[in-house]
């Protein structure tokens, strides 16, 4: 028989009561305050009894426009718990010089930058992606869901579930303390032998499947269920760059899966891939890792500069220009981004030929990007552009991105990049494009698309407020980083000894608390909007004077989408059909047939994320239960037959006619 | 061939395209820059000289670019407002392509970009780190009979150890050199990846364990430049910098005598003891150094007994002597394949 202390070690692994930072204050205050919202949270769905609607409507909604806000939400609040990791660190860096060490022991503040690096790409920037995609590109292509709803529950359960992990490393155990991308032999056993590594390891690992599978899913959308006519060269742009955003993420996300794979058994088994000893070799994890993680880079990029082509081309009134050149542009930065990973590390040893072809493939990318651009620049040119929010963001980003795009061109000159390389100067070249390219357009994508979402538009006054609060903060934020850079500064240092770059901290610290407020007003925005939402309101379903399918239909669309499928003549679909009078069926609905809800994607991602914990803290009865669990689930949903029902066509009927008359009394 | 020479020509002209285009952002920048100490773009070496002078070559180029497409940005916002009335009367609403604009579109940016392509390829070959240094400064060539000085790094947890094997010495947190004299750095770490990097000197190359690199430059300037790990390593990784001196011939001798009149040995006993994981750690020197010590952290077979990295991967029927670079030195040690190269 087992003693009771190897009893509770067998069940809870390395968990022991040790492991909750309940000697940190900091952590302790903010575990009190997520404890007290949540209860709130908690009761008010008790109080408002409304457990039953959000099991039904949202938790097991294979809807891909619900599950597209979900992501939309998800990429919100962990926004919020990633920016305030990043004023940790502003505040950190501001103060730490020479005696003072500032409020976070390096212990803490390594933490702090993994986190906030891991959050935002794989927990914000994603979610916001594929939250959009998810949303918008049935609808722009005339469908009815996506090609497999069930699995696109599962997908966001499963990226829900590995952000809960990254949640739960707050306040149980640690996070990693290695970086966003865990070099070993850092991240290895013997430098790192704490669970930090192994809560980044399978948080990444469960999200990663679910982004893997929701890859698959929206290029079989794509590539089957366009609405008759659509043509290839007729998809509207933001489904274009969706199809190239999922065929880069079917093919580089199982590179991240392997090479974490390779280094879990590294930490687990005892292998040798990445040691220093018996032949490991860390350089192999660090070219996978980034055969992965540049494509990663264009897998956010894309579908942003799809959002900025709808926007632009419908706020300024106008086809856009070069519709067949922006198609290329889109194909050609997908195939290169392959082709560039090693620019990440030029520093590494490479021969000068090597470092060459890549520093010069990088900058061949600036190519079809930088018609991008000028695309969007004559979209502009003879329009009638209205500054509407979306508008605002794109505008925004048209300035920061060429000015992120430049000094990411000059880190591809690999002697450069030999100075500039890890510095202050690169942390602010990558926010550049990430804030000023898909934070941008991630906001543009979210106003643009709300009212389709929630049948009322955003509150413009707080819209301006966030907007201009953002493009500000973001430069008083970056620009001293980019001096930093220059000034032969490092990034991750948690002290500094030189007083004289106190200041250029202090600016991006105010930088930051801009930024804050700028935040600050989006979510003030939110409420405001919902507050207002009877001025608001958009009736027609096609509040900006749209040109793509989704706006012809109601806002929020009908369950079903579209009554009857679309028929596309043209690139500008909804565009053309306005144009030639198009006046919709009232009459002659037939029954839609439609995917049925299910708990299923719900239950196996819980228990994924259950297994990933249990592995995490070694607890292997429970790692083994929770697997044999996913199995049997997942053996048990193939049986579930009940999956598919039709909307009768009277309840079709009833649910258009509703539209007619709301119509009606609206003009 | 001749391709390259004329794109070397215009590489050598772009620093007139500044004074000619008077671009202000970049005077205004230029300023602003030269308010604090951006050491990359005031360094004391010819390599960081060099690399200084490429970044603004090459920002130079882009601004090409860069500045119309700004400008042209806010011009058209401002002139197709939809308040605008007067544009409203050149509103082309099906107007969406235009052969020759979109000619210009692609070629444009392609045009800098072979530009830009050029100067890349010939300045990572002539900055290539493991290229032994062809010249002291843009005016003086590197005389034929100067011995370099050679200098081991190795990165531990968390501060810098630096051996000179020609004097028999071994410093801690402290790196000395002559002035005008090319140093061959031989890099490498003992348990996680740092970067070594001098920026008032030269470019930064890894330090990783198991495996060597190389860094060849010269320092013109007498002075004291601040040195660091530029990849994070860990717990003690802000403490993790030193002091590199540039001296002059005399001085660097004293230096070295120094060391040797006060300093202990450093054998395997008392590199174990230094390996050890610690922060801020303070400068000190080692009068003596065991030989074969450098060789023996490379092939990480310090303890008595350990095999060699060499010897394993022969045993594993792996052909290390094929990826030896043929002009390696007979002291060098035999680094894991990755970090070795060369053509």
């Amino acid at each position: 028989m087992l003693s009771q202390p190897e009893f509770l070690r067998l069940l809870f692994g390395r968990l022991t009561l040790d492991s909750i930072p309940y000697h940190e204050p900091i952590l302790v205050a903010t575990f009190a305050g997520v404890a007290l919202g949540g209860m709130a949270v908690l009761a008010a769905l008790t109080y408002f009894r409304l457990w039953g609607p959000l099991w039904r409507d949202w938790i097991t909604s294979i809807d891909h426009k619900k599950i597209g806000v979900m992501y939309i939400v998800l990429g919100v609040i962990m926004l919020l718990r990633g920016f305030s990791d990043a004023l940790m660190m502003r505040v950190q860096q501001a103060v730490s010089f020479g005696d003072a060490v500032g409020f976070f022991p390096p212990h803490h503040y390594d933490q702090l930058f993994s986190v906030h690096g891991v959050i935002m790409i794989f927990f914000v920037a994603m979610p916001f992606v594929t939250g959009l995609m998810n949303f918008v590109v049935p609808l722009q292509i005339g469908a009815r869901d996506v090609a497999f709803p069930f699995l696109n529950n599962f997908s966001f359960w499963m990226t829900a579930g590995g952000a809960g992990l990254v949640m739960v490393s707050l306040f149980v155990g640690e996070f990693a303390r290695t970086g966003w991308l865990a070099y070993p032999p850092l991240s290895g056993l013997a430098a790192s032998p704490d669970v930090g590594v192994d809560y980044y390891i399978w948080s990444l690992q469960v999200a990663g499947v679910g982004t893997m599978l929701s890859g698959v899913n929206l290029i079989a959308t794509i590539v089957k269920m366009r609405a008759p006519g659509m043509t290839m060269m007729r998809m509207p742009i933001f489904t274009w760059t969706a199809l190239c955003t999922n065929a880069l993420i079917v093919v580089a996300f199982p590179v991240l899966t392997a090479v974490l794979a390779l280094l879990s058994l590294d930490r687990y088994v005892g292998t040798h891939f990445f040691t220093n000893d018996l032949g490991g070799n860390a350089m192999m994890y660090i070219n996978l890792i980034w055969i992965w993680g540049h494509p990663e880079v264009y897998i956010l990029i894309l579908p942003i500069f799809g959002v900025f082509s709808e926007v632009v081309s419908t706020f300024s009134g106008k086809r856009l220009f070069g519709y067949a050149s922006m198609v290329y542009a889109t194909v050609v930065i997908t195939i290169l981004s392959y082709l560039v990973w090693l620019h990440h590390f030029f520093t590494m040893g490479s021969g000068a030929s090597v470092n060459s072809f890549f520093g010069i493939t990088t900058m061949i990318i600036s190519i079809p990007t930088g018609a991008k651009i000028f695309n969007w620049l004559f979209t502009m040119y003879r329009g009638r552009i209205r500054f509407e929010l979306p508008m605002l963001w794109t505008m925004g980003f048209m300035i920061t991105f060429v000015i992120g795009g430049m000094t990411g061109v000059l880190l591809a000159v690999p002697p450069a990049d030999f100075v500039l390389h890890n510095s202050l100067f690169l942390v602010a070249h990558f926010h550049n494009v990430i804030i000023g390219g898909v934070v941008f357009g991630a906001m543009a994508g979210i106003t643009f698309w709300f009212p389709k979402a929630f049948g009322y538009r955003l509150d413009a006054f707080w819209g301006k407020c966030s907007f201009w609060f953002w493009l500000v903060g973001f430069y008083f934020a970056f620009m001293p980083l980019y001096v930093l850079g220059l000034m032969g500064v490092t990034r991750r240092l948690s002290h500094f000894d030189d007083p004289g770059l106190q200041i250029w901290f202090r600016l991006a610290a105010f930088g930051a608390a801009l930024i804050a407020l700028g935040i600050g007003s989006f979510i003030v925005q939110l409420v405001v909007s919902f507050l207002r939402r009877e001025a608001l309101r958009d009736i027609t379903g096609d509040p900006w004077n749209g040109r793509t399918l989704e706006w012809s239909t109601a806002s929020p669309p009908p369950a079903y989408n579209f009554a009857f499928t679309p028929v596309v003549h043209d690139n500008d679909a909804w565009s053309d059909m306005k144009r030639r009078g198009y006046s919709r069926p009232l009459d002659g609905f037939i029954p839609i047939h439609m995917p049925k809800n299910t708990a299923a994607g719900f239950v196996l991602a819980m228990l994924s994320t259950v297994c990933g914990f249990a592995l995490i803290w070694h607890m292997w009865p429970l790692a083994a239960m929770s697997f044999a669990a996913l199995i049997v689930s997942s053996i048990v949903h193939t049986f579930n037959y009940a999956r598919d029902f039709h909307v009768p066509a009277e309840e079709v009927a009833r649910t258009e006619s509703a539209r007619t008359l709301l119509l009606a009394g609206h003009v | 061939m001749a391709f390259l020479r004329a794109k070397r020509t215009m590489a050598a002209h772009a620093p007139l395209v500044i004074r000619k285009s008077g671009v202000l952002s970049v005077l205004a920048s230029a300023a602003l820059l030269a308010g604090c100490n951006t050491v990359l773009m005031k360094p004391s070496g010819d390599v960081a000289a060099q690399q200084g002078h490429l970044i603004v070559v090459s920002t130079v180029l882009m601004l090409l670019i860069i500045v119309p497409v700004i400008v042209l940005t806010f011009f058209f916002a401002w002139r197709y407002r939809h308040s605008n009335a007067n544009a409203a009367a050149h509103y082309q609403p099906d107007w969406d392509h235009s052969l020759q604009l979109e000619l210009v579109i692609w070629a444009a940016p392609l045009l800098i970009i072979i530009a830009l392509g050029a100067l890349a390829w010939i300045s990572t070959h002539t900055l290539d780190p493991y290229r032994p240094i062809g010249r002291l400064d843009a005016r003086r060539p590197f005389a034929a009979n100067v011995k370099p000085l050679v200098v081991d790094v190795v990165a531990l947890d968390w501060k810098w150890l630096f051996i000179y094997p020609e004097q028999g010495i071994a410093t801690v947190n402290e790196l000395a050199a002559p002035v005008d004299v090319p140093i061959e750095f031989r890099i490498t770490a003992e348990s996680v990846m740092n970067s070594f990097f001098i920026p008032a000197l030269a470019g930064q190359i890894y330090a990783m364990p198991g495996m060597e690199t190389q860094l060849h430059a010269v320092i013109n300037r007498a002075g004291s430049f601040r040195g660091f790990s530029a990849n994070y390593s860990g717990a003690g990784f802000s403490g993790m910098h030193f002091l590199f001196h540039g001296m002059s011939a005399a001085d660097f001798d004293a230096w070295v005598a120094g060391a040797r009149a006060t300093g202990g040995a450093l054998d395997r006993a008392a590199y174990r003891t230094l390996a050890a994981p610690s922060a801020d750690e303070p400068v000190h020197r080692y009068a003596t150094v065991e030989s074969g010590l450098y060789d023996a952290i490379v092939e990480r077979c310090l303890a008595p007994g350990q095999m060699c990295m060499r010897e394993t991967m022969s045993r594993n029927g792996g052909e290390p002597m094929a990826m030896l670079p043929a002009s390696a030195p007979s002291t060098a040690a035999t680094p894991a394949p990755a970090a070795v190269r060369r053509e």
